[in-house]
């Protein structure tokens, strides 16, 4: 069950920028405004070394980790080959320039601080577990 | 949408790799099907003389499996050689009389070994070193033969004859030039490596020409015959006397071809808008190439084309020969023969095998061949491509770009002397055999295939002549090629050159516009060109052009050093490292008050307070009520300074008035990236002004100015460059120097690598003998630097975005 919940406007995000939402005890989810303007919602979190993305640069539909510059797409979380891993995606909508989050989604998804999001998967760990530590 | 249908004619390497690029970015565009003339599946060819030698097998160098072929749903025809093409009804006919149709054609059909017009050519015995069958033969022969005889002195005869030596045959080796490899080597390297393998046991006879294989009663060869009457006994020939472009099918349909097949730029045939050429048969701009990344090189744009992208160029590329035979490292590239206007500087130490050329022509590298060590061949070929003038660094040429100082793998220069779990990239904690598993099941070819999928030499790249020795023999030949000019990034063909001429000859003044007028491929391009050419603006365009932070790595959005943990450092300026009661009781202080839980002396004579919340930052920059030290920066970072005569019993000039002066005269000072300066007021030279991007020794007489030190990754001393009189002196040569980096350097190039690049002696005639240049820098860089906020207190003024340490909200 949803229960959407107004959080700032999308003027209240820069263009190719990033806000966060804290959660207490647990990571923050970044809010992402694109240059055509689209939202999006990630856990703040690189699924490499675990890299705060509302900091990073943000490019196209991706944003690029402050920590190693890796490249996350905004709209699946995951990680730009040949990197492979993702972080959880949250759910956005915008009505009237207001953007909003499901308080559910916020309450119960990857809760904690170094929780590893269940979605990390498509074969993300072998190719993970062979990379050397950047 | 129907799917169009793609053929190949050939399954090699090259044409293979195009197949991978294309379902990399339209899987579902074609119907693939491809005919392959031999009965396996894609291999790896370079591989073929160890598999020969017995060190590898022939399952180990398979690259694509039949599986891949199914996975990807590419109809694959093994074995069947196509007879012809009917352009007009768009079909392919193969000798069995397999027929496919076809929208779009690849000819990918490599080369043939060229079996020189001798009689007895066609004896049983007598076999080129081309692919798995020629393979096989040799090495059944080995079994039941003694004599061999190679034709041809390459690369490729060296191997088939190491290989026939491994498997026990007496092996003569026949070469028309004087020294072996004389493509590839001048005749000093060839007769060194033609000495090694005499120890082996291989016969030679150079400077001979063959006239003759004679044949026995069973048809079988018995003899090769020389032009002089001599003869050498044989029961195997391998011909290896070089390799033709395969082009028996596209001539027969009627495609120009010249010394290849010919296409243009896409990777097009000219004469068939349908079909396309990649690979050793295709002739680009009158080159048909013979190496592996140039290749791949080719087979990406094809790719981009076969989707109908319609974007990507290949330009050509420049290649050298870096090379591994029978174990001996060699390496050439340019005209390493020189000529009659050449010099040449040589390094010969035949009892320690190893042999340097390198041939110089007016100023500039124009050739080098390296045998026994090759660890700098890149180093050379860069300079070589670059066609930098190499004046200011002749003397030290011979020997590299190694330093004693070079850190991160433990001064090793040879890969294959190191243990698999040696660390070859320190920098990102990367050892050989990381990079050697990478190599092998990724099937990885290129230097900078090895870069992206383990990082390895992708950060400093003091490690790259070693990564390229495991590419080498992990992979097999030569992997040395470079594109003509290096793109800023994947967002664009662009240079950062060329990004930076356009910007001051078009007057661009936004992010935008460059992208427009460049083409950019990406709407917003992306996190290593946007802070580029948003440097690039502010920089040429001072005061017009206006900075968008959102273009800024985030310490310089921050301003502040993001840390592991997303927390921050906060590293405020002392000006000349020097500081007071009252500014370190305000440290103090707020240490306490936002319980900062690390404080640390950094080596630029501050103090660092590490372990601050974001949220914290705007409050600890006021409580500290010091100026930004812009410790996180492409920016001027510290001026060290020793206490110098005002204190110092040796000093001779007041080195920490000057340190401070120079910082106040030049902080807030954006560069292509980070600055560092030293004063030290005598040649004891306790600042370290040796390795700093400017460092000022201060003598009796006045001050000696160096410049393009460092201290980092390689730790290069810096030059002399200038010693002037007076302090005011020195702030203006020092600022021009700056001035001049800041208006070329490229976006993150450190002075260091600029000065190489552009040579000291331009630095020198456009700061020391222009002086009205000089002025104009000096005012120019003063024009930039009026009024520049700081960053830590005027928010509006500085474009930091307040937004950004406050959360949306807390739930």
């Amino acid at each position: 069950m949803s229960d959407w919940k107004t959080f700032c406007r999308v003027d209240d995000i820069p263009v190719l920028g990033s806000r966060r939402i804290a959660r207490r005890g647990s990571t923050d989810v970044a809010i992402f405004r694109s240059g055509d303007n689209t939202i999006f919602a990630l856990l703040d979190r690189c699924p490499h070394k675990g890299g705060p993305l509302s900091q990073g640069i943000v490019f196209g539909q991706s944003v690029a980790c402050p920590l190693h510059n890796w490249t996350i797409g905004l709209d699946d979380g995951c990680a730009k080959a040949p990197d492979a891993g993702c972080t959880q995606r949250f759910s956005v909508k915008v009505v009237a320039g207001e953007v909003l989050l499901d308080t559910q989604e916020l309450a119960t998804l990857a809760l904690g601080t170094t929780a590893v999001p269940a979605t990390v998967a498509r074969g993300a760990e072998t190719a993970a577990a062979e990379r050397p530590a950047v | 949408m129907k799917r169009m249908k793609l053929v190949m004619v050939g399954n090699g390497m090259a044409g293979v790799r195009t197949l991978e690029e294309l379902l990399k970015i339209a899987p579902e565009m074609y119907d693939i099907c491809v005919f392959s003339a031999e009965p396996h599946p894609n291999y790896n060819r370079i591989l073929l003389s160890p598999v020969l030698a017995g060190e590898q097998t022939l399952d180990e160098i398979v690259l694509n499996p039949l599986a891949w072929y199914a996975e990807h749903g590419i109809k694959l025809h093994l074995g069947k050689k196509v007879v012809d093409v009917s352009r007009a009804r768009r079909i392919v006919i193969a000798a069995d009389g397999t027929e496919e149709s076809y929208d779009r054609l690849l000819i990918a059909t490599g080369s043939n070994p060229f079996i020189p017009p001798l009689p007895g050519r066609d004896l049983q015995g007598v076999i080129a070193f081309r692919d798995i069958a020629d393979t096989n033969v040799m090495i059944e022969t080995a079994r039941t033969h003694k004599h061999a005889v190679v034709i041809g002195g390459g690369l490729l005869g060296l191997e088939a004859a190491n290989g026939l030596i491994t498997r026990g045959m007496d092996v003569t080796l026949v070469h028309i030039a004087p020294w072996l490899m004389d493509r590839q080597l001048d005749g000093v390297a060839g007769d060194l490596l033609r000495k090694s393998l005499e120890l082996r046991g291989m016969k030679f006879r150079v400077e001979t020409h063959t006239s003759e294989l004679v044949g026995g009663p069973l048809g079988r060869v018995t003899a090769v015959k020389f032009k002089d009457g001599s003869e050498v006994r044989a029961d195997l020939v391998v011909m290896a006397a070089g390799i033709r472009p395969n082009t028996e099918l596209a001539e027969k349909i009627g495609l120009h071809c010249a010394r290849g097949i010919v296409v243009n730029d896409t990777m097009q045939t000219v004469t068939d808008p349908r079909i396309y050429s990649v690979g050793e048969c295709a002739a680009h701009r009158g080159i048909a190439y013979g190496l592996v990344a140039p290749l791949f090189e080719q087979g990406k744009v094809c790719a981009t084309h076969l989707a109908e992208f319609g974007i990507g160029r290949y330009a050509g590329s420049t290649t050298s020969t870096k090379l591994k035979v029978t174990g001996i490292d060699l390496f050439s590239a340019g005209n390493f023969m020189g000529g009659p206007d050449c010099e040449e500087i040589v390094m010969s130490d035949p009892y320690g095998g190893v042999y340097k050329k390198l041939v110089i022509q007016q100023d500039k590298l124009v050739g080098a061949c390296l045998y026994g060590d090759t660890v700098d061949g890149s180093f050379y070929f860069k300079l070589l491509r670059d066609g930098r003038k190499i004046g200011d660094m002749r003397d030290k040429l011979m020997f590299g770009e190694s330093h004693l100082g070079d850190a991160g793998h433990q001064g090793q220069s040879k890969a294959a002397a190191m243990a698999d779990s040696d660390e070859v990239c320190g920098c990102n904690g990367v050892t050989k055999g990381t990079i050697c598993r990478a190599i092998k099941d990724k099937g990885l070819f290129t230097l900078e295939e090895v870069r992206k999928v383990t990082k390895a030499s992708a950060s400093c790249g003091s490690c790259t002549g070693l990564v390229e020795q495991l590419l080498m023999f992990t992979a097999g030949g030569d992997y040395s090629a470079a594109p003509k000019k290096k793109a800023l990034c994947a967002c664009t063909d662009a240079s950062h050159q060329e990004v930076r001429d356009t910007i001051r000859e078009t007057h661009l003044l936004t992010i935008d516009a460059v992208y427009r007028h460049l083409s950019w491929r990406t709407p917003n391009g992306c996190s290593a060109c946007r802070p580029a050419v948003n440097y690039y603006l502010i920089s040429t365009w001072p005061k017009e052009a206006k900075d968008d932070p959102q273009s800024h790595f985030i310490n310089e959005r921050s301003h502040a050093n993001i840390q592991k943990d997303g927390t921050y450092s906060v590293v405020p300026r002392m000006w000349g490292g020097t500081t007071n009661s009252s500014e370190l009781r305000r440290i103090a202080d707020t240490i306490d008050k936002f319980k900062i839980p690390t404080v640390k002396v950094t080596g630029g004579q501050r103090i660092d307070l590490l372990g601050v919340k974001k949220e914290d930052l705007p409050a600890v920059w006021q409580s500290l009520g010091m100026p930004s030290g812009h410790a996180y920066g492409k920016t001027l970072r510290t001026v060290k300074t020793c206490v110098g005569s005002e204190w110092c019993r040796f000093g001779t000039q007041d080195s920490t008035k000057l340190g401070i002066d120079l910082e106040r005269a030049l902080w807030r000072m954006y560069a292509p990236h980070k600055v560092k300066l030293a004063v030290s007021g005598c040649p004891r030279n306790c600042a370290e002004s040796g390795i700093k991007d400017v460092g000022i020794i201060g003598v009796d007489s006045g001050w000696e100015i160096y410049v393009a030190g460092n201290a980092g990754i390689k730790t290069e001393v810096a030059h002399f460059f200038v010693k002037l009189k007076t302090a005011a002196e020195v702030l203006e040569y020092a600022g021009a120097f700056l001035q001049l980096y800041r208006e070329e350097g490229w976006y993150l190039e450190r002075t260091v690598h600029y000065v190489a690049r552009v040579g000291l002696d331009y630095c020198k005639t456009r700061v020391l003998d222009d002086a009205a240049n000089r002025k104009a820098l000096w005012e120019r860089l003063q024009f930039s630097l009026d009024g520049e906020p700081d960053p830590w207190f005027e928010f509006d003024k500085a474009g930091v975005d307040a937004r950004q340490f406050q959360p949306l909200g807390v739930i």
